[in-house]
């Protein structure tokens, strides 16, 4: 157990490529931390910086106490889930989870009890003497686990573990994720591009883009306050609705005083624009339906305003009986709109 | 596996398609290898105006014959020393291409020419290398002590031959090698890594097991080589001896029969070659098709 702190990192290719600008960020002991971001954004470089499969061009990882730039990743006491498990394919599930212990010259009696506790806590005894192709994705996804609890390593390195899996199974293994980490307590990396996967396991989500972090905080704080447009459009399933803040004032005949003059755009989330009144002070606008989508439990509406270039989408629970062309009226509280300056694009303090 | 049928409308065009390959199959490898087995038990006078059937008396002969013998023996020695000489030092050179980054291409090319040099001028090559009177390589093992002449020491000709025919064949097996690791995932290298075991331990723990179904098929194609394709380099260099000493199966049948002119003989050789092959190639079929299953 130990926390992991990285100090202005950065990430060059051949010297060109920056992949990673300088990244500062602390975790804690036994915390999970979700790194999120589209592909290409450098969360998976960043944590295999962090195993020492990557090399660090400048700044300092951490983990404990321990400076770990120059050691090997064998040296890190880390344990990583793989995307794909990386079973050792010529090996039986019990010599998957023996191969690093051995590497350690863990004593043999300590070797099976281990294996046996992390079988056992798996649920994957039946299977300890099978070879990994006898197994379906959810079992090698659990052997992969398995071969990183047997290790009982400083911390925990998950890289988009749940993406080969179908929905269901993903769904069911986030849980059973979260609830080992929280039962062996040992600080924990998980990368996802997955933003549910991120919403729901993390206790602290960090947020990347292009090399840098958006923002870092726990899960609902990030996605009540984005910090930018970019956090704004990309958490939340759909993302926020943007909207150009002077042609917004134009439509609703002003904007709430809470609306700065340095306020560029302006953000809604599609469930804080409501089709009736509020009784709070709020904001109306008039629409066009274009297309309703089912979802079942809920229905997401995709209608345009005059005067705006973009659609607006908004959710609103049980099954919405709207037909194209239809007129709305939309109305979003004042209290509920985000604020991104116009320059940066960074959230502005509401 | 599934195919795709072309049905022909004719029914003579399908059989004038085959006819070419079937015939040169018929005239240069069925034909010679019937006769080989029909001679194997016949015994031909010298003049060759009478032939008679002896039975199996060549294959009798041929097995208490010390001489024949001896030349199992100098076949063993030298399929073993080649096959493991060129394996090894491929699966060096491959582990070692393989880390490479961005020059691999280059230390790629560099290694698989000698693959396109002629067994005769390997051998030739190397002739030249190891020659006792103008030879590079034994003027500088005089340094140590080693007087070095293929021409009379048999244990020194073998050694030439070896590495003739060892030379040539690394390129090839490089090749399997290197495409062979480049197959197993670098995730597997890289759990490696950090499950503790070094650079050492990875290749032996995880590449090399994983190499296996290559391995295997790469050691009979090896002992197909050394058993067969190595005719070239002994004829260019030794020719079999001194005193026997590199006179393998293969160079065998050839001295026996044409310079021996001991035809009956030669035949059954040759069949017992080709028994050799059969078994081979059938256990090739039979595990390598498959792949080996880890």
């Amino acid at each position: 157990m130990a926390s992991i702190t990285l100090s202005a990192v950065k990430k060059t290719y051949q010297g060109q490529v920056t992949a990673i600008h300088g990244l500062d960020l602390s975790i804690a002991d036994g915390e999970l931390v979700v790194l999120v971001g589209p592909s290409g954004c450098g969360k998976s470089t960043l944590l295999r910086m962090i195993a020492g499969l990557e090399t660090i061009t400048s700044g300092e990882v951490r983990i404990g106490d321990t400076m770990v730039n120059r050691l090997e990743p064998a040296e890190r006491d880390i344990a990583m889930v793989f995307q794909n498990y990386a079973l050792y394919p010529h090996m039986s599930v019990r010599q998957n989870l023996e191969y690093g212990l051995k590497n350690r010259r863990t004593p043999r009696p300590e070797i099976d009890r281990r294996v046996t506790e992390a079988a056992r806590i798996l649920e994957i005894e039946p299977f300890l003497d099978r070879k990994p192709r006898q197994l379906s994705g959810g079992q090698r996804q659990r052997v992969a686990m398995g071969r990183a609890i047997v290790r009982q390593p400083k911390a925990f390195l998950f890289d988009e573990p749940l993406s080969n899996l179908d929905a269901k199974l993903r769904g069911q293994m986030r849980v059973e994720i979260r609830r080992l980490q929280r039962t062996l307590g040992t600080t924990s990396v998980y990368v996802t591009h997955d933003q549910l996967e991120a919403m729901t396991m993390a206790d602290k989500l960090v947020v990347m883009n292009g090399g840098r972090i958006e923002q870092v905080g726990r899960p609902l704080e990030v996605y009540s306050r984005p910090a930018s447009l970019f956090v704004a459009g990309f958490m939340g399933s759909p993302g926020m609705n943007l909207i150009p803040a002077p042609a917004l004032a134009g439509i609703a005949g002003g904007l709430p005083d809470s609306v700065g003059p340095a306020c560029g755009t302006i953000g809604i989330r599609p469930e804080d624009v409501a089709l009736t009144a509020p009784d709070r002070p709020h904001l109306r606008l008039d629409a066009v339906l274009d297309a309703v989508e089912l979802v079942g439990s809920e229905s997401l509406v995709y209608a345009h305003v005059a005067g705006l270039d973009s659609e607006v989408v908004l959710r609103t629970p049980g099954i919405h009986a709207g037909e194209p062309g239809q007129t709305l009226g939309l109305h979003i509280a004042h209290a509920d709109l985000h604020c991104f300056d116009a320059e940066s694009g960074r959230r502005l303090a509401s | 596996m599934e195919t795709k049928r072309t049905v022909f409308p004719n029914k003579l065009l399908p059989y004038l398609f085959v006819a070419p390959q079937l015939v040169i199959t018929l005239v240069f490898f069925i034909w010679p290898a019937t006769q080989a087995v029909k001679s194997s038990f016949e015994r031909t006078d010298p003049f060759g105006f009478s032939t008679q059937f002896v039975g199996i008396t060549h294959y009798i002969r041929l097995f208490q014959d010390p001489l024949y013998l001896n030349s199992v023996g100098r076949t063993v020695v030298f399929a073993v020393a080649v096959t493991a000489i060129s394996m090894g030092l491929a699966l060096l050179f491959a582990a070692a291409v393989s880390r490479l980054v961005r020059s691999s291409q280059f230390y790629t090319t560099l290694l698989v020419w000698p693959y396109a040099v002629a067994p005769v001028v390997a051998g030739i090559l190397w002739w030249f290398l190891f020659n006792s009177s103008t030879g590079i390589l034994p003027y500088m093992l005089r340094y140590f002590g080693v007087v070095w002449n293929a021409n009379l020491n048999g244990t020194h000709a073998m050694i030439l031959v070896i590495i003739a025919a060892a030379w040539k064949q690394i390129s090839y097996n490089f090749l399997f090698f290197l495409a062979g690791m480049q197959s197993v995932p670098h995730s597997l290298t890289e759990a490696a890594a950090i499950d503790g075991a070094g650079p050492l331990k990875r290749f032996w723990t995880i590449v090399f097991p994983l190499l296996s179904p290559t391995t295997f098929f790469l050691f009979i194609v090896n002992i197909n080589y050394v058993m067969f394709d190595t005719f070239g380099i002994i004829a260019a260099t030794t020719n079999g001896g001194p005193n026997q000493a590199t006179n393998i199966l293969v160079y065998k049948v050839y001295s026996d029969g044409f310079i021996g002119l001991n035809i009956g003989s030669s035949s059954a050789q040759s069949v017992v070659l080709m028994l050799f092959v059969i078994a081979l190639t059938f256990i090739q079929f039979r595990y390598v098709e498959r792949r080996v299953n880890y």
